[in-house]
């Protein structure tokens, strides 16, 4: 369990995040969504300990991030950023045996390599093992930072939950990938694993997420279940823009379309 | 890979084993390699004749071999340096030289050559020979730390913010190291020229001896940090996510490559770009591993500054040509090479693309 309690944060003397206080609970996908600069990659990278906190607190398992010793939280609390660069060339599988490094001192067992192994084969990438990172695209790479994340967290702690925590993981991604990575995503979930992912695709985020947060200039607009918490008037209030709610057909979770209602008025005749 | 790694480190250790006794063989008097063993053998105690050395063994053991190992670690230490410096600076066109270690270090020697003098009373007497060390290592620190400083904004290091900051602090030392050698007495301070291109020929038991201690001691500290590094590669956000308690790393990186290059700097000067194309060689054979980089540059490092030497010592025999100018002629087209792909690949996001 994550608890953040009145969290707030301060960029170039401005408030960047205001007052935030929620539990992220194990068991529950939680997807932060909000318009550009609207603090969500700060609100993660600082409940990840990358940003300083001004006030409040943010508690792992009920232990507060100011006093956790980073490795050993490193060893069952992954994050993957926004796509990181990287200006010397590497292997693929050396990226993603990055994940195990909170986990052995000098040299890495073969335990860790068959995890890296095996998390390459859930995101099917084994075949870029031996490649360049350099020369992979945009959406390869995110799959291996995915598949980097995933190692790191692969086996469950002695004791506590494990975290893992995706700044828009699927931005760079095909349709197909997306669904990939949002299924491996739900499948952690399910093995009780603490997932807070931040996407752009209201509609993904409709699919997959349990619960929604609303973020917008720093305030923690909305939270709640899935789909009771989006409304057209929320989606209004949080990004400037009409939308409506489309009931799927088959009893499904219903599909966002955005846009004055007149804008494209149908074809006569 | 790993046993890739260990058939590289066995051929570069072969490598090293050659160039010394090859390097301890040339010079203005040759030795031959059946009077370099029967030297070490004296030396170690086996076989000593009754009379009073030759005036060759003499040469041999107290300058030919000091210069040969001074050389092999000074070499290992600008090149471990160089490694660990591009892993901080996440750049592959730095190294100690351009970042400022090696003339704040001159800098600093320079100083104490002219100034330690005038220091008298306990101080001295305490402080004496420690001087020369302590206050290259200041220089370099200072200079180092003034760089990364000016070149990290926002947690990112901007490469042209790099270059300027580097250019003007090297500037600035290289001026004051001048100044020094203007007004110096001392022979060795008054040149120019051993400020600038670095010479081994001051090479000595006492100082071989203190170059080997804090460059042993800064190989083995820079091992200890090669994951860490790895994982810096990604960025310090990343490296911390993964554990990295990243600003006591760079802290620490720091202080090991300014120990090592400082004191190495002090006794034989500034030799530029060993520390920007022993690491590139060894990248080219496939892997940014720091810890293989650390190991294959410590070795690489020594093989070649001991070439530049043979090469220093015999092209205009029974002088000497700069050691500078040699690695200058090698490293500066290697920078410029690395410099002209970095902004060929700056859209694509990479040095190695």
């Amino acid at each position: 369990m994550l608890s953040i309690h009145g969290l707030r944060c301060v960029a170039g003397g401005k408030p960047v995040l205001q007052d935030i206080t929620i539990d992220f609970a194990p068991g529950q996908l939680h997807v932060i969504v909000g318009p550009n600069g609207s603090g969500k990659s700060t609100f993660l990278k600082a409940f990840s300990g990358e940003w300083p906190i001004a006030s409040g607190e943010v508690l792992y398992d009920g232990a507060a991030l100011s006093v956790l010793d980073k490795t050993s939280l490193a060893r069952r609390r992954a994050v993957m950023s926004q796509l990181p660069e990287l200006h010397f060339p590497l292997r693929v599988e050396e990226i993603v045996l990055m994940g195990r490094y909170p986990h052995f001192a000098f040299e890495a067992t073969r335990a860790d390599h068959q995890i890296c192994r095996a998390a390459m084969e859930r995101l099917s990438i084994t075949g870029l093992a031996g490649r360049d990172y350099l020369t992979l695209s945009g959406g390869e790479r995110q799959r291996v930072q995915f598949a980097r994340a995933l190692a790191q967290i692969w086996d469950a702690p002695s004791a506590g939950c494990r975290y893992l925590f995706l700044d828009e993981p699927v931005s760079s991604l095909d349709i197909y990938y997306q669904h990939e990575l949002l299924e491996v995503a739900r499948e952690l979930v399910r093995e009780q694993v603490v997932l807070i992912a931040v996407l752009h695709d209201l509609n993904l985020a409709m699919q997959y997420a349990h619960r929604m947060l609303f973020l917008r200039q720093g305030i923690l607009v909305a939270e709640g279940p899935v789909p009771e918490v989006v409304k057209p008037e929320l989606i209004r209030e949080v990004f400037q823009i009409d939308a409506r709610l489309l009931p799927d057909p088959e009893g499904r979770r219903p599909a966002i379309v955005y846009g004055q209602t007149d804008q494209f008025p149908a074809a006569r005749g | 890979m790993e046993n890739k790694f260990v058939l590289y480190y066995r051929v570069l250790g072969i490598g090293l084993a050659l160039s010394l006794v090859v390097s301890a063989r040339v010079g203005a008097v040759p030795i031959s390699f059946d009077h370099i063993g029967l030297f070490l053998k004296h030396a170690l105690g086996f076989g000593r004749g009754d009379g009073p050395p030759t005036i060759e063994e003499q040469l041999f053991l107290q300058i030919r071999l000091p210069r040969v190992l001074l050389c092999a670690l000074t070499g290992a230490a600008l090149s471990v340096s160089g490694v660990l410096m591009q892993a901080l600076f996440r750049n592959p066109i730095v190294e100690p030289g351009l970042v400022g270690t090696s003339s704040g270090a001159a800098f600093g020697a320079a100083f104490v050559f002219v100034m330690g003098r005038t220091l008298t009373g306990a101080w001295a007497d305490i402080l004496g020979p420690w001087l020369l060390p302590l206050f290259a290592f200041a220089g370099g620190a200072v200079a180092t730390g003034l760089v990364y400083r000016l070149s990290n904004v926002f947690g990112k290091i901007n490469v042209n913010t790099l270059l300027l900051a580097g250019i003007a602090v090297n500037a600035l030392a290289a001026g004051g190291t001048g100044f020094f050698s203007y007004i110096a007495r001392d022979p060795q301070a008054r040149s120019i020229v051993f400020w600038n291109l670095g010479t081994l020929s001051g090479a000595d038991w006492h100082n071989t001896a203190l170059v080997a201690v804090t460059t042993g001691g800064g190989i083995l500290l820079a091992l200890r940090y090669t994951k860490a590094l790895n994982a810096l590669m990604l960025g310090e956000t990343e490296a911390g996510y993964l554990g990295v308690r990243t600003r006591r790393l760079k802290t620490h990186i720091l202080f090991v490559n300014t120990l090592m290059v400082a004191v190495a700097t002090s006794v034989v000067g500034v030799i530029a770009f060993v520390g920007l194309v022993v690491p590139h060689i060894l990248r080219l054979l496939g892997s940014s591993d720091n810890r293989f980089l650390v190991i294959a540059s410590a070795l690489l490092g020594a093989i070649l500054l001991n070439f530049a030497d043979m090469l220093a010592r015999i092209i205009v025999a029974p002088s000497e040509f700069p050691i500078g100018v040699l690695t200058a002629f090698a490293g500066a087209p290697v920078f410029l090479y690395l410099l002209i792909r970095a902004n060929r690949k700056q859209q694509q996001g990479g040095f190695y693309a």
